[in-house]
């Protein structure tokens, strides 16, 4: 009756197979972000292990385990830097998952690597919430329980989806729980913990910073940046410019945002003409501002506006962001301009740009005033053969005077910046905006959609008679751009990402369909953060918090009772029988002395293998396994046995 | 079955109790190290259980039925089985006398107290069953009149699982009649030394003088179901049984029988080692022996041996 005979019978190859899986099935969506030789290496210890298995050889020995150990964290700590944080700490998981499985012996190692399949599976949520990983890892879920049922039955011999059945329903039983839980448990605005540093990492997103390339990278992915949802009609193609970051630094190539925008009062400003209303849905993307229509009146709740009239959230946006919005089309923005201001929004480095600055001096003697500089800038962009590409040439030393004079091929974030320049030499305020322009209208849902593709940058010059004013130099190339889109703006050999160019095809519609379960998913679920909570909570009438801590107390309570009883019910934890709980209790005490009890060992095989190394102990342990025995197992039974075992138990103090 | 011991009885079966303990040291002397077998051949014989050894041929099963025989002072009759034994070859047979004119009844080999059924996988499965029915009824019934069999009635049966080819193995249902099952092992090292060293065993068996009396025997074997189980030993019993019925390594589980046969088991054993309540331990002291030849393992584990897994198997079960 050796262990080591129950272990190798434990550990059939049907369990072994059936682990392995889960093992992989966890670790796949993790591939997609864990460095190269942390997923080889995961792959090949799952290998070996299984191949192991398979010839019914021992698992390594412990040096070599230890030394595979202490590689793999050295590994990660060589890698990361660390082995704390999102990354590291995941990767470290991975390895250390995988390591477990080459110390496989008994049920005990089993359950572990299973507990550590869960963990590992919920880690993955760190890296992406989305829908379809959520369906894959309840999968997974699902096949870890399967494997932990098999595995928890007393001998692990059973086929692991005999139990898929039986998982499927435990899971389904959770979801009620879940469901109560995800709806009553109070919302937080921001993470209730902190999370590592490095846990938002891999966002794509506009960033506060622009220059040449930074946007036509951007424009080259296909994902959502955010979804709209307008109370009424949506404003007509050319008026969708959506606001982000304004950026009014420029060092002769980059353009960046002044730190004087973050300091001052919101702009003056002259709101015509009917409001838009609209709720945003804004994926996170790691940088603080929320994406306006142009121009923004309030700002919405935990946020605010800037001098630039920026909407900039109080926190960075790490999760799904819902806000409601109201703009006006027609505006007049910060009719007046103070001195420093203008000399600021004026001013280029010392030096660049010679060629530009020659031809601004021109335009500036030919043009009666401001507004004919502007038109003349924007008739040249149209009248001189500029080309609207993704694939910009490469600029070299002075970037502005080679792309207006040489090459004239350029994305928006050329034309941007070089209209600002122009203006600027010109003697004329001017600044870039970066954002969104366009979006498309799902068809059957009719929310907006507007994706990473879609990012764009404009200028804005203020005019003594009209305050701020847009100018799109990019329409002016292409008016295409504003009109239908990125995709049929650009010529058909640029690679533009799927959705901008796919026509009314198939493809598209089954990707539009999608985007509506993605939607309702960010909506409720992702977005369901403390504003949704209190709206829907006051529709089931639980509005104030009190009474939301009372209902989930209460069904927690409930919930809690009712695995208490099936836990509790069923068999008693403690023995009915005195003389039982008398010998569980000597068990505890020689249990702390080093000498648990086994389950299945009886009371004089525990007594014989207790004195065998204790033989100090043998008169007593005699006297109360002799008692114990006689009253639990004997004919004759007397009141007084009961009271001396009890006692000599109590006086018994292993040491 | 009486309720309980009387004091007087009491004090004979401490008696016989001793005697138990003087024939165990003696069988020692002939046997050597198989202590433990040995005590599982008497307690299946208190137990009025019937044994089955399968080992192979010259591990000392003959030397272990006789040698109980001769101990124990039973009338002892060999049977070898083979493929042409009659069922008239054991429970005997009515001859026609000429001088009477009339029938007689020869009884067979079956009216013995201890019988030893050498390879009785050999045998057709008609002859197997005639013995087996005897065994279970503890009565023959020839030619319309049933005829008891003498007390006590003990059948030692021997299967060889080298030997597969014009065998026919006995079928679970028949296999159950037997209490237990023991397999005899080679002797260890320091024993075949001696075995090899010493005197004859043939030899040594006729100098044996009976240790026990029929009467003694009979008042241990009358002793056994009063042996006390308590509820907490039942349940521990009822948790092996029902880890039997829910593990998929088995066919099936034990039945309702087997479960009788571990409670008598371990009674018997309880009081041959001189307890007059069962323990866990005694439980598990028999419980490999009692369950291997009920329980056939199902699919994928059919290779592992029976014996093995239920050692694992009571490993895990919690004792309640």
């Amino acid at each position: 009756m050796s262990s080591a005979q129950s272990s190798t019978q434990w550990l059939s190859l049907p369990v072994i197979t059936a682990l392995m899986t889960t093992v992989i099935a966890v670790v796949l969506p993790h591939t997609l972000h864990l460095p190269l030789w942390v997923t080889a290496a995961y792959f090949i210890l799952c290998a070996w292990r299984y191949l192991l298995a398979r010839q019914g050889r021992l698992p390594p020995p412990r040096w070599l385990r230890i030394t595979l150990t202490v590689a793999a964290t050295i590994g990660v700590l060589l890698t990361f830097g660390s082995i704390t944080g999102r990354n590291a700490g995941v990767a470290l998981l991975a390895l250390m998952t995988a390591l477990k499985l080459l110390e496989l012996r008994d049920k005990r190692d089993t359950l572990i690597t299973l507990y550590l399949c869960y963990f590992l599976a919920a880690t993955q949520f760190l890296f992406d919430q989305s829908l379809p990983f959520l369906l894959y890892l309840l999968g997974v879920v699902w096949l870890t329980t399967a494997v932990l049922i098999s595995v928890s039955r007393q001998t692990a011999v059973g086929r692991p989806w005999r139990y898929a059945g039986t998982a499927a329903k435990l899971l389904l039983q959770a979801v009620p729980v879940m469901v109560v839980l995800f709806i009553l448990v109070p919302r937080v605005s921001g993470p209730l913990w902190g999370l590592p540093d490095d846990a938002h990492g891999g966002v794509t997103g506009l960033s506060d910073s622009m220059s040449p390339g930074s946007i036509s990278q951007l424009s080259q992915s296909d994902a959502v940046a955010f979804r709209v949802e307008f109370d009424g009609e949506p404003p007509a193609a050319d008026q969708r410019y959506w606001r982000g970051p304004v950026l009014d630094a420029y060092d002769g190539r980059t353009w960046s945002r002044g730190e004087a925008q973050d300091f001052g009062d919101p702009p003056e400003g002259i709101l015509r003409g009917s409001p838009t209303d609209y709720t945003v849905y804004l994926q996170p993307h790691n940088q603080v501002w929320l994406l306006a229509l142009d121009l923004p009146g309030a700002p919405p709740k935990d946020a605010r506006l800037t001098a630039a009239a920026e909407v900039k959230a109080n926190s960075r946006i790490y999760e799904t962001t819902r806000y409601r919005l109201r703009s006006y089309t027609e505006h007049t923005l910060e009719p007046r301009l103070g001195e420093s201001q203008r000399r600021r929004l004026t001013s280029l480095p010392e030096g660049v740009h010679p060629r530009t600055r020659a031809l601004a001096g021109r335009w500036r003697e030919q043009a009666a005033d401001d507004r004919g500089v502007v038109q003349r800038a924007l008739r040249h962009f149209r009248e001189e053969p500029f080309v609207y590409t993704l694939q910009p040439p490469r600029l070299g030393a002075d970037t502005m005077d080679e792309f207006l004079f040489e090459t004239r091929r350029g994305f928006c974030e050329h034309y941007a910046g070089a209209f600002t320049v122009l203006m600027r030499a010109a003697g004329i305020p001017a600044r870039v905006v970066t954002g969104y322009q366009g979006g498309e209208r799902h068809p059957d849902a009719g929310y907006m959609i507007v994706r990473q593709s879609s990012a764009h940058a404009w200028a804005e010059v203020w005019l003594p008679d009209g305050g701020w004013q847009r100018f799109d130099p990019t329409a002016a190339v292409s008016p295409a751009r504003v009109e239908s889109g990125l995709g049929g703006a650009v010529s058909q050999d640029e690679p533009v990402p799927a959705m901008a160019r796919l026509g009314e095809s198939w493809v598209k519609d089954l990707r539009l369909q999608w985007d509506r379960v993605n939607a309702l998913w960010d909506r409720w679920v992702l977005g369901y953060g403390p504003e949704l909570q209190q709206e829907v909570l006051s529709h089931l009438g639980l509005a104030s918090w009190q009474r939301t801590a009372m209902a989930m107390a209460t069904v927690l309570g409930v919930v809690l009772a009712v695995i208490a009883f099936i836990l509790l019910g069923g068999r008693e934890r403690r023995p009915r029988d005195p003389a039982a709980r008398s010998y569980q209790l000597l068990g505890r005490k020689l249990a702390r002395a080093g000498y648990p009890p086994r389950a299945s060992e009886g009371p004089r095989d525990y007594l014989a293998r207790i004195t065998r190394e204790r033989p100090e102990w043998r008169a007593e342990l005699q006297h109360i396994v002799d008692l114990y025995v006689a009253l639990r197992y004997g004919s004759a039974s007397h009141p007084h046995w009961q009271r001396e075992l009890r006692q000599r138990v109590a006086a018994f103090r292993p040491r | 079955m009486r309720e309980a011991t009387a004091p007087l009885d009491a004090d004979r079966l401490a008696v016989q109790r001793k005697a138990l303990h003087g024939l165990i040291d003696q069988a020692n002397q002939v046997i050597l190290g198989k202590d433990h077998q040995l005590r599982l051949a008497l307690t299946c014989l208190m137990a009025r259980g019937h044994l089955l050894i399968e080992d192979l041929p010259g591990v000392g099963k003959t030397t272990l039925a006789h040698l109980l025989a001769q101990l124990l002072g039973l009338g002892f009759q060999r049977v070898q089985f083979t493929s042409d034994l009659l069922p008239a070859d054991i429970v005997g047979a009515a001859v026609y006398e000429r001088e009477t004119g009339r029938f007689t009844f020869h009884p067979g080999p079956i009216f013995s107290q201890l019988i030893l059924a050498d390879e009785v996988n050999r045998a057709t499965p008609k002859t197997q069953s005639a013995l087996l029915e005897a065994m279970e009824e503890r009565q023959v019934t020839v030619e319309g009149e049933t005829r008891d069999l003498p007390q006590p009635f003990f059948v030692i049966a021997t299967q060889n699982p080298g030997t597969q080819i014009g065998t026919f193995p006995l079928p679970e249902s028949q296999l159950d009649r037997f209490l237990m099952r023991l397999e005899m092992g080679y002797p260890d090292r320091r024993a075949e030394h001696e075995l090899l060293r010493g005197r004859d065993r043939r030899e040594l068996l006729r100098g044996i003088e009976p240790a026990l009396t029929p009467d003694g025997l009979a008042l241990l074997q009358s002793a056994v179901p009063n042996v006390n189980a308590s509820d907490a030993l039942i349940d521990y019993i009822q948790a092996l049984l029902d880890f039997t019925r829910r593990n998929e390594a088995f066919r099936q589980g034990l039945s309702p029988r087997a479960g009788l046969a571990l409670l008598r088991g371990a009674q018997a054993w309880a009081l041959l080692h001189g307890r007059s309540a069962v323990l866990p331990e005694d439980v598990q002291a028999v419980f490999v022996n009692v369950a291997a030849h009920r329980l056939e393992p199902a699919g994928e584990h059919a290779g592992a041996a029976m014996e093995n897994r239920l050692a694992a198997m009571l490993e895990e079960v919690a004792i309640p």
